[in-house]
């Protein structure tokens, strides 16, 4: 099973559709409840990420009897460094997306740590892709 | 503690989930920061917040948080009690600050998450 969908870049009114609407696909599929909320919960968190940082992206989710491969592609700044991005506490999240309750420079670190696999290719100028599997228990 | 004894002890409007009155909370977590509360692997518990938009609900979506508390007067608007209502969470709304409301809780008994 494919899902894929659109994100807008500063959208946050739309931002987590795509996350709750996996995890009602992954309950129906009888997932355990805790393998569901870290993989919602990584997928939240990379959505938002491209919400406050990228101009557009796509999430591609892919389930099959074993794991979901979900793929968050984006058209953005890039991330310069990827080992910087990746400590907790460094952001360089706006205002706006503080006033939402994100940008503490948690997203990254906190999505490493619900996901099985992840994978982070950046080019700055052009975007981000970020490849995030989970194996069901 | 049910959360109707928490709607009790903070003075809150009932907004959504009414019929989840009777449901059992073990911990409490206070926070305006959205990536606190998606770190945490807790159940059964309530967050106390004072940050009301749209993407409070859907933190507590991800993170499985059936109830919240919108402290000091924050209102839910209309798009978030819908959200929420869909979820079958339970959104409570109260005027007392987030330190008064946390502290009520904590003397009678709610369990910090850590």
């Amino acid at each position: 099973m494919t899902l894929t969908y659109d994100i807008v870049g500063g959208d946050f009114t739309r931002a987590g559709h795509p996350s709750s609407e996996v995890k009602k696909v992954l309950k129906q599929l009888g997932i355990d409840a805790r393998t569901i909320k870290s993989i919602v919960i990584a997928l939240y968190e990379a959505e938002v990420n491209v919400v406050a940082h990228a101009y557009r992206g796509k999430a591609t989710i892919m389930i099959d009897d074993t794991k979901i491969t979900m793929l968050l592609e984006d058209e953005g700044p890039g991330i310069p460094d990827i080992n910087l991005a990746m400590q907790e506490g460094y952001s360089t999240a706006s205002k706006e997306v503080r006033d939402m309750g994100f940008g503490a420079g948690m997203g990254l670190p906190n999505i490493k740590k619900n996901t099985d696999e992840l994978l982070i290719e950046s080019e700055v100028g052009k975007g981000t892709t970020v490849k995030m599997v989970n194996f069901f228990k | 503690m049910k959360i109707k004894e928490i709607a009790a002890l903070l003075n809150a409007d009932v907004v959504c989930g009414a019929d989840g009155l009777e449901r059992e909370i073990d911990k409490g977590y206070s926070s305006d920061l959205m990536s606190d509360v998606l770190t945490l692997d807790t159940e059964n518990m309530v967050l106390l917040t004072g940050l009301s938009n749209l993407q409070t609900i859907r933190t507590a979506e991800m993170a499985d948080v059936q109830c919240i508390v919108f402290v000091r007067n924050k209102r839910a608007t209309p798009e978030m009690v819908k959200l929420a209502c869909e979820n079958g969470m339970c959104i409570l709304e109260s005027p007392l600050s987030m330190f008064r409301s946390s502290g009520l809780l904590f003397q009678a008994g709610l369990k910090p998450v850590y």
